[in-house]
């Protein structure tokens, strides 16, 4: 790219590096988030949220730099594949982990699940002693 | 193995998302290479079936629009406050888990409204119940009863912008009815 008169590559180049520098700044988030929260499931947040927008941010920084449309397309593909498959990774992960016990209860205000997991465990529990006797 | 037999109408978002992302992937939209993905995409949804997902055949775009830019601004939203609170709270951030009895009893939108407000301030779905469609959310920095009602609304409102959106015509009276009491 030959730099030209107009100013109009110097604006945009100062807005892709404005998204590069929130975009990276949004990772280090989640990276002292992880670090930081107490329990498996507040640490699944940081691993979801910030690192979606930084992803966006940068692709967009990317998509701003190569000046050509064609690259456009396959960065929205990456980051809509990003926002299908990070819910989702989530729940599986908080799921097993709130099955497993891998969070501290001490710091829930409320918890409407722990009641109807417990009445469904008593209900496989009677009906495994139904079934073997 | 039985199998259900899949209209076209019903498969054409799916392929036609195929051949957008073929197209993206070879950066390439000339007619010759749009027209090989669509036969690619055909014998890959043979191929590998997967049940159909049931659409309500109504989509509105005029509300779709607005959905997206708020979308957006709350996915911005949650991630500044997401690095306030791991920089300022840290171990001491106090959670809630929420049950949350949705109107819908679609797969397609249970699923659509779970990702959206994975992805929106300090909430992540930790439990499915599909028989009521009840979604047990796992909800960060939540220190009061307030709290827990606060996110309840938040959730049913996404829910009714989703119905406006692409929800069944039943639905969308209900949601409709409830706005106007």
């Amino acid at each position: 790219m030959s730099p030209d008169s107009t100013g109009l590559d110097a604006w945009v180049d100062v807005l892709s590096a404005v998204f590069m520098i929130v975009g990276a700044t949004m990772s280090l988030g989640a990276a002292i988030g992880l670090l930081r929260f107490p329990d498996l499931l507040s640490r699944m947040h940081a691993a979801t949220k910030p690192q979606v927008l930084g992803l966006f941010l940068l692709l967009a920084s990317i998509g701003l730099q190569m000046r050509t449309w064609w690259v456009w397309p396959v960065l929205l593909v990456t980051w809509i594949f990003q926002l299908l498959t990070v819910p989702v990774s989530a729940h599986m992960v908080g799921r097993a982990g709130y099955r497993t016990k891998h969070l501290h209860r001490e710091l829930l205000t409320s918890d409407e699940l722990e009641a109807v997991v417990q009445k469904a465990a008593a209900k496989a529990a009677r009906e495994d002693g139904s079934g073997d006797g | 193995m039985s199998r259900r037999r899949i209209s076209l109408r019903q498969e054409l978002p799916l392929l036609v998302w195929l051949v957008i992302v073929w197209g993206a992937l070879w950066q390439d939209f000339s007619p010759g290479n749009l027209l090989f993905g669509a036969l690619l995409s055909v014998a890959v949804a043979r191929l590998f079936y997967l049940p159909p997902v049931e659409l309500s055949g109504r989509f509105n775009i005029l509300y779709a629009i607005p959905f997206a830019l708020v979308f957006l601004a709350k996915v911005v939203a949650a991630s500044m406050q997401l690095l306030y609170l791991a920089v300022a709270r840290g171990p001491r951030v106090k959670n809630a888990v929420v049950a949350v009895t949705l109107r819908s009893h679609q797969d397609l939108l249970v699923t659509a409204t779970g990702h959206v407000i994975s992805l929106i301030p300090g909430s992540l779905v930790v439990e499915v119940d599909r028989s009521t469609s009840t979604l047990y959310l796992h909800a960060l920095n939540i220190s009061s009863q307030q709290g827990v009602e606060n996110l309840k609304n938040e959730v049913l409102s996404i829910e009714a912008g989703l119905i406006r959106i692409m929800g069944t015509r039943e639905e969308l009276e209900i949601v409709r009815a409830e706005a106007a009491a």
